[in-house]
């Protein structure tokens, strides 16, 4: 028999277990939180450093007593960091946009439509996801090259549009339309590519929109077709730029000015996702459970 | 518009190998301009797929339609000018009420095209005519289950149909609902006088609502008649056992020298030759009576108000159970109850092809 | 019925053209590359066909030094990041107060530019003229000695490697085991409780079963992402990868394509070839163990 002060006892022990279990969690997740949040911190104290304060510190300082913007103004100035940012724009928007058109027509073609060979093509295609890129890379460029896109937006942009693996996420979606909408469709008249843009594609948004945002941070991200098929700085994107100016850059080490350019083609994406954190997460995990 | 059916089949070829399935078999049948006819059956009898055929959305594999005079059978699901109506109601999730029901006239071409006006006041009138008014502005999750589906029979009724189709439109309303809207979808019919089919598995819900019932199994027709007629004189043991609640009780009998016996009890004089028969009894058919010639064991008594049921026992019984219902005023006590037939109510069926046997009583 | 077929092939028909181009007959091409032996890409002539360039890959030294790095890297980076994710899962689990922020921000690297943030850890790893760079004063304040780690020996560069893309990798890790872990039916958790269990005895028994598909998942995925690492170093040491040392196997391809060292398809086709080889030995070695563990 236990009597009620070893119940006591028990229960103070389990107590103190569960704190310092508790405990322990909370500093192991900030340390790591620490860590994945320094390099953000430490690139933006950077960029506000002025060059001679930066140079002149031996052990780094944690704060700056007098922020400066100049570095921003370096970066825009001294490279055509606008200028890498504007292709990274037309480069993310025109991919994501034309890989949209695409993907949304081969997925409905395999949800809804019914014609022969469908199940075969669509096998081929899921064999394909396994190909990696590294494979096909080579004889993209050499084709780029001979068509003389090299250097070319279009060059760009044509080998990224097409995603498999987004065919198959939007299809196992529209799939879960029901069948009855689209009988009732088909009974008042309404066109195959009607009942798409009208009832498929307003009912699956969630989906596309997760599928935008994720195929923006690829474009954004990209970095080696472009180093591939760009060597003019006037059609460097973004990644590309960055490398050059860590090469090349400002004509001397300007570490703070390398850390504002950083910072300003970091912003867009931790902006999106910031905005859309609840949506890129969930998406990235439908993913990669589906993948 | 009156709808023909001629010789419809519809066989749909095997997957795996197996044989062909047959979903609906030489399917001949007129059905009158106006009238509202139930199709019937349990489930997989073929008859979403008669409804899937007249609306278009599947080819007869054999067979012809027509709606009047024209001949439908090959044409598109869009040039019939049928309104469908699904079980799940199938509104489009985004769209608003005034969205769905405005959908169909959309995609109305050419000469016919409409001006917004004028769908927004086909599809107000529509929306009258099935009393969703105030809620055109909700989206459709926002709704009950009936309010869907007045708004999904709106969207079927606003282009004017020339047929109105129903795929078990209640099935998916509680119990209360569904008695509502089945009144309110007999209203509407009558108001707008569209000849409608309407398919359900709830004999109940088809004996309610159609002008002529239609009884299928396993892609064949059974019966085509008017309710009470089904109901009274059904074709074979199949409709007998499909219609009716509490349903048919069955025994095993034989006719010898023209009296009915169901198991030892000579329950009627009947003018048939010799035979097995199967002997259907309603349960409103028993009259008890102490002289009475049927004797059953007595395992209970449910009284439900109105009516006694009473629950016995027969060793001819093809169920474990017989079920008779009799007014609440008798008192029944004892271990065993016995019972007269009323011979209207007592349904005789040949015991080989279970087909109704045409028979009258002998005095 | 034709015309149905038709139209189902008119909207497939952009995806397949881009996937004909840029895929499949890419697919055909890069064999063909890799057999053919002297390709030149201005004369676009070769001397013949044969298993040279494969010779020729596997015996530059580059190639090995990629192939080595490589192997490091994906030996270190996998079993870490899968276990440190884990690690973080389960506290992320665990708790509930600052769960949501914890998670968005342990998810933060996944949405950077790898090329930028590597910039960062660049240099705070560098030792340069001025400063001997963050860490390396970290270093000397606990009574080490300082290295540069971005210049300095093999054994400091690789160790920034791993950190940096152990940093990259964990965010989607982590996501995908919180998610699993948070699907386990919790009434388990009550009946192996009410049944005395230890929570390690429960971790071991209940949850680790119930999420190994995921961890599986996660490890297979692993080890094909980190075999084609190439812009995490490039991020840390440059685009001159041979001269630090830290070519990654994708690297050598690239470097054989293009650049200062490029201009050889046929090299880059087999080297790229070798990867897929190995990564695809790897992932069905994975594969069968994973199927022998998880089918009991």
């Amino acid at each position: 028999m236990t009597t009620n002060s070893e119940y006591l006892k028990i229960e103070k022990k389990q107590k103190r277990n569960d704190s310092i279990r508790t405990t322990l969690t909370y500093v192991l997740l900030t340390l790591w939180a620490l860590i994945v949040l320094f390099p953000f911190y430490w690139m933006l104290l950077t960029s506000i450093k002025s060059y001679s304060a930066y140079n002149g510190e031996y052990i780094p300082q944690f704060f700056t007593a007098s922020p400066t913007m100049e570095n921003y103004k370096e970066a825009f100035t001294a490279v055509p960091l606008a200028r890498y940012f504007s292709n990274t724009i037309i480069f993310t928007l025109s991919t994501t946009a034309i890989m949209l058109a695409v993907i949304v027509l081969a997925a409905f073609a395999f949800a809804r439509l019914k014609f022969a060979g469908r199940d075969m093509t669509f096998g081929m295609f899921l064999s394909l996801m396994m190909i990696p890129n590294e494979l096909v890379i080579i004889t993209n460029f050499v084709t780029i090259t001979n068509w003389g896109m090299r250097n070319t937006f279009w060059g760009l942009i044509l080998p990224s549009v097409t995603s498999i693996f987004y065919i198959y996420l939007l299809k196992e979606n529209f799939e879960q339309v029901p069948d009855e909408l689209y009988k009732a469709a088909k009974v008042d008249g309404t066109s195959d590519f009607k009942y798409l843009w009208k009832v498929m594609i307003p009912i699956c948004s969630p989906t596309i929109v997760t599928i935008t945002i994720l195929k923006i941070i690829e474009c954004w991200n990209s970095y080696v077709w472009p180093r591939l098929i760009t060597d003019k700085q006037e059609y460097f994107l973004v990644s590309n730029g960055i490398q050059t100016i860590r090469e090349s850059g400002f004509g001397r080490e300007n570490i703070p000015a390398m850390m504002a350019a950083v910072v300003v083609i970091s912003i867009p994406l931790i902006v999106l996702f910031l905005i859309f954190h609840k949506k890129i997460m969930e998406g990235v995990s439908r993913g990669g459970t589906k993948g | 518009m009156k709808v023909v059916l001629q010789n419809l089949t519809k066989i749909y070829p095997s997957r795996d190998k197996g044989p062909d399935v047959t979903a609906v078999n030489d399917f001949t049948f007129e059905i009158p301009d106006g009238k509202l006819i139930g199709l019937l059956g349990p489930s997989g009898c073929g008859k979403s797929t008669t409804l899937n055929l007249i609306s278009g959305l599947e080819t007869p594999t054999s067979g012809k339609i027509f709606f009047g005079d024209d001949d439908v059978t090959n044409l598109p699901p869009e040039n019939r000018g049928i309104g469908l109506v699904f079980q799940s109601y199938a509104l489009y999730p985004h769209m608003t009420v005034l969205q769905n029901i405005m959908f169909p006239l959309e995609n109305f071409k050419g000469k016919d095209r409409l001006s917004k006006e004028e769908m927004k006041e086909k599809a107000m009138e529509a929306a009258r005519l099935v009393q969703i008014e105030p809620y055109l502005e909700r989206k459709p999750a926002q709704m009950s289950g009936g309010q869907q589906q007045r708004v999904a029979i709106a969207r079927a009724l606003v282009k004017r149909p020339r047929v109105l189709l129903l795929d078990e439109p209640l099935s998916n309303l509680d119990a209360r609902l569904r008695l509502q809207t089945r009144e309110e979808i007999r209203r509407i019919q009558r108001e707008t006088g569209i000849t409608t089919v309407f398919v359900t598995h709830d004999q109940e819900e088809a004996m309610s609502i159609s002008d002529q019932i239609v009884v299928m199994k396993a892609g064949v027709v059974q019966q085509i008649d008017n309710p009470q007629d089904v109901y009274d004189h059904p074709v074979n043991l199949f409709v007998a056992s499909f219609l009716g609640t509490p349903p048919i009780n069955v025994f095993d009998g034989e006719v010898r020298d023209h009296m009915l016996y169901i198991g030892e009890d000579a329950v009627m004089k009947v003018d048939l030759e010799d035979r097995k028969v199967i002997v259907g009894i309603r349960p409103e058919g028993f009259i008890l009576d102490e002289n009475g010639p049927l004797c059953c064991s007595l395992t209970g008594v449910q009284v439900m108000g109105r009516d006694t049921s009473v629950v016995s026992s027969h060793p001819a019984s093809r169920n474990p159970t017989v079920c008779s219902i009799i007014s609440a005023e008798n008192k029944v006590t004892g271990d065993t109850v016995r019972f007269r037939l009323k011979p209207f109510k007592t349904i005789l069926f040949a015991d080989d092809t279970e087909q109704a046997l045409d028979y009258s009583v002998l005095e | 019925m034709e015309k149905q077929s038709l139209k189902g092939w008119i909207y497939l028909l952009p995806a397949l053209a881009f996937l004909a181009v840029f895929m499949i007959y890419p697919l055909f091409d890069v064999l063909v590359y890799s057999v053919e032996e002297g390709y030149n890409s201005a004369s676009q002539t070769s001397f013949g066909i044969g298993l040279y360039n494969y010779a020729y890959v596997l015996h530059d030294p580059y190639f090995i030094q990629a192939l080595k790095n490589t192997f490091i890297l994906v030996i270190i980076t996998v079993p870490l990041s899968t276990g440190i994710a884990l690690l973080i899962a389960v506290g992320l689990n665990s708790i509930t107060k600052l769960k949501e922020l914890f998670q968005t921000i342990f998810f933060l690297p996944y949405v950077t530019n790898t090329l930028a943030v590597g910039l960062v850890f660049m240099i705070l790893f560098k030792k340069t003229a001025y400063s001997d760079g963050l860490v390396n004063l970290l270093i000397q304040s606990f009574g080490g000695t300082s290295v540069d780690f971005i210049d300095g020996p093999y054994w400091a560069k690789m160790f920034v490697l791993c950190f940096y893309t152990v940093w990259v990798v964990l965010p989607f890790k982590i996501l995908i085991l919180t998610s699993a872990l948070a699907s386990v039916n919790p009434d388990y958790y009550k009946a192996a409780k009410v049944d005395g269990a230890t929570k390690w005895r429960i971790f071991t028994r209940i949850t680790l079963p119930m999420i190994a598909p995921m961890l599986f998942y996660l490890i297979i995925t692993g080890f094909i992402g980190a075999f084609k690492a190439y812009s995490d170093a490039v991020a840390l040491f440059g685009t001159d990868l041979n001269a630090a040392g830290m070519n990654t196997i994708v690297g050598y391809v690239y470097d054989m394509l293009y650049g200062t060292g490029g201009g050889y398809p046929s090299y880059a086709s087999a080297a790229a070839l070798i990867l897929f080889a190995i990564v695809l030995t790897i992932t069905c070695i994975n594969l069968l163990i994973s199927r022998k563990s998880t089918a009991v």
